[in-house]
């Protein structure tokens, strides 16, 4: 039981910080669900039908769903606001659509036999990511997404090239998600398309944004407090999601920005006029 | 080709129009090394439309754009800024919600060319001091950490021309920078720019003000309805009828 909660509430962290990752670049991606569809699928068939190791398989399958996340992105990254939040939509639905097509990984009935994901895996994952994106957040790297996502134009005008950023941050939050998939397909033996609906993508945003999207810690948290409550609200069983909807919407009211929304600057320094800084960025 | 060009950009024929509309009618024109060109017009004249197709926000229709002998007419934004071409905006652009620190530090070359590197580049204290010299040139040390948001006016268009001046600019496009301005925060922009003069190579001012252009530039191009209509040394360009023509009536009117 606490095995299963370690590994939902991680998957589901890797996954908050997959949308976090796309968003520092300013974009909102309801892809994620269908990468992490490609993460559960291409290593499921790595391990169970061609005997790779589960920890190989799921890298693979994360530069896969990295790769189409980047071609797929291309185009879309190049389109603005709503009509990008469409297309990430419409990856989602089509991967979805062509994982239920293909006999050979079961079609509707579903892909079985994956195992081996312990919570270590799901704890060791989260730690890298997490250690990777607090290195982040304290490096020049993280000014320039800041810079595209505040106003691309001005970035554009101090050499940053916003579409390479915003492009990467989609390869990047595309192989966190697949990798995320690919530990959680191995964990519950058996995955079906319907697991993977738009309505994932949806709470893997929810997740993030109702966290707090200025720093790293809000998604985590956004992703614990949701994966937890419906266990608690269990009792209730006819009314979970109604109390669920009404958790999201009390959030949004009291906390529009998220719970945690604060930003932390990139550098460290004394508000003194003509101090030495103390503390590198 | 010679190594040491006298000017270091040189316009060509460059036109541009929307929708039929012409905004820039065969405007040629050179930079020169070490020189303050002021660039003057009343409203609507294509000046700022002419800084915007110079530094890659619209495509020309026609026209070449050469910078330090090189054909840059083509390049977006952020490759003739890497090349050394800044610019400032007229609505001020600064990136509100982050620090008046971090909006010079993202402008800094080594990591912008490189965003995935400066993930590791060690010894980043030199930055920012490199970043708080430039800031205590700009009398705005003193406000690193607060956001560059929360600025007065004239500090954040100071802002704006530091954070340009981050990259190492060769060419710097002042576009309008004391519009809204008093007389007074005028003054104190025009010994900003005369101090920034010294760190570049050559900088373009697009201005309204007759006397800090006056003060300013080392030669003057006034621009009227997309055509270029003078071209010379202040004194007498702002001498020429056809310039006094352009100006009467219509910059007085809206200001």
């Amino acid at each position: 039981m606490i095995q299963d909660y370690i590994v939902f509430v991680g998957v589901n962290i890797v996954l908050a910080w997959s949308v976090y990752v796309i968003l520092l670049a300013g974009s909102l991606s309801f892809a994620n669900g269908g990468f992490m569809a490609i993460g559960a699928y291409v290593s499921g068939v790595l391990t169970v039908k061609f005997g790779f190791p589960l920890v190989i398989a799921a890298l693979i399958s994360g530069i896969a769903a990295g790769l189409i996340g980047v071609l797929a992105g291309f185009p879309a990254l190049r389109t603005r606001g709503i009509y990008l939040m469409l297309v990430t939509v419409g990856i989602a639905v089509s991967v979805k659509a062509v994982i239920e097509s293909i006999d050979y990984v079961g079609g509707i009935q579903g892909f079985g036999g994956m195992v081996g994901t312990t919570p270590w895996h799901v704890v060791g994952l989260v730690g890298l990511v997490g250690g990777g994106l607090a290195l982040l957040s304290r490096s020049p790297l993280q000014r320039i997404l800041d810079a595209v996502r505040e106003d691309e134009l001005s970035a554009a005008s101090l050499g940053i090239n916003p579409i390479y950023v915003k492009l990467t941050c989609f390869g990047v939050g595309a192989f966190l998600a697949a990798v995320a998939g690919s530990f959680y397909a191995h964990y519950l033996i058996h995955v079906s398309p319907d697991q993977f609906g738009i309505v994932l993508s949806v709470f893997i945003v929810l997740y993030a944004v109702l966290g707090g999207t200025n720093n790293m810690w809000g998604p985590p948290i956004g992703a614990a407090i949701m994966t937890l409550t419906p266990e608690f609200v269990r009792g209730l069983e006819a009314w979970r999601p109604t109390a669920f909807g009404v958790i999201i919407l009390c959030l949004l009211l009291i906390r529009p920005d998220g719970l945690l929304a604060f930003r932390i600057a990139t550098t460290r320094t004394k508000a003194v006029a003509g101090s030495k800084p103390k503390q590198s960025t | 080709m010679d190594v040491y060009p006298q000017s270091i950009l040189s316009v060509d024929g460059l036109s541009k129009s929307f929708r039929g509309l012409t905004a820039l009618d065969q405007i040629s024109l050179d930079v020169r090394r070490g020189e303050i060109l002021g660039l003057m017009g009343p409203n609507g004249a294509g000046k700022s439309v002419f800084i915007n197709v110079i530094t890659g926000l619209y495509p020309a229709d026609y026209g070449t754009v050469r910078f330090l002998g090189r054909d840059v007419s083509r390049l977006p934004s952020y490759a003739l800024a890497r090349l050394g071409i800044a610019r400032t905006y007229q609505n001020i652009r600064l990136l509100r919600r982050m620090t008046v620190l971090e909006n010079v530090l993202v402008a800094i070359k080594d990591h912008v060319n490189r965003p995935l590197r400066s993930l590791f580049i060690r010894n980043r204290s030199r930055f920012v001091r490199a970043a708080t010299t430039l800031l205590e040139q700009f009398h705005l040390a003193d406000k690193r950490d607060w956001l560059a948001g929360s600025l007065a006016y004239g500090e954040a268009r100071r802002l704006e021309i530091a954070r340009a001046l981050a990259g190492k600019p060769s060419l710097l496009f002042l576009d309008e920078p004391a519009a809204g301005m008093n007389e007074r925060e005028t003054e104190e922009l025009g010994d900003t720019i005369r101090a920034s003069r010294k760190l570049l190579q050559a900088m373009v001012i697009v201005e309204h003000d007759v006397a800090m252009m006056r003060g300013l530039a080392d030669r003057l191009v006034v621009m009227d309805a997309g055509h270029k209509i003078a071209e010379g040394k202040p004194g007498e360009v702002l001498a020429e009828p056809n310039v006094i023509e352009a100006y009467l009536g219509t910059d007085e009117a809206d200001e």
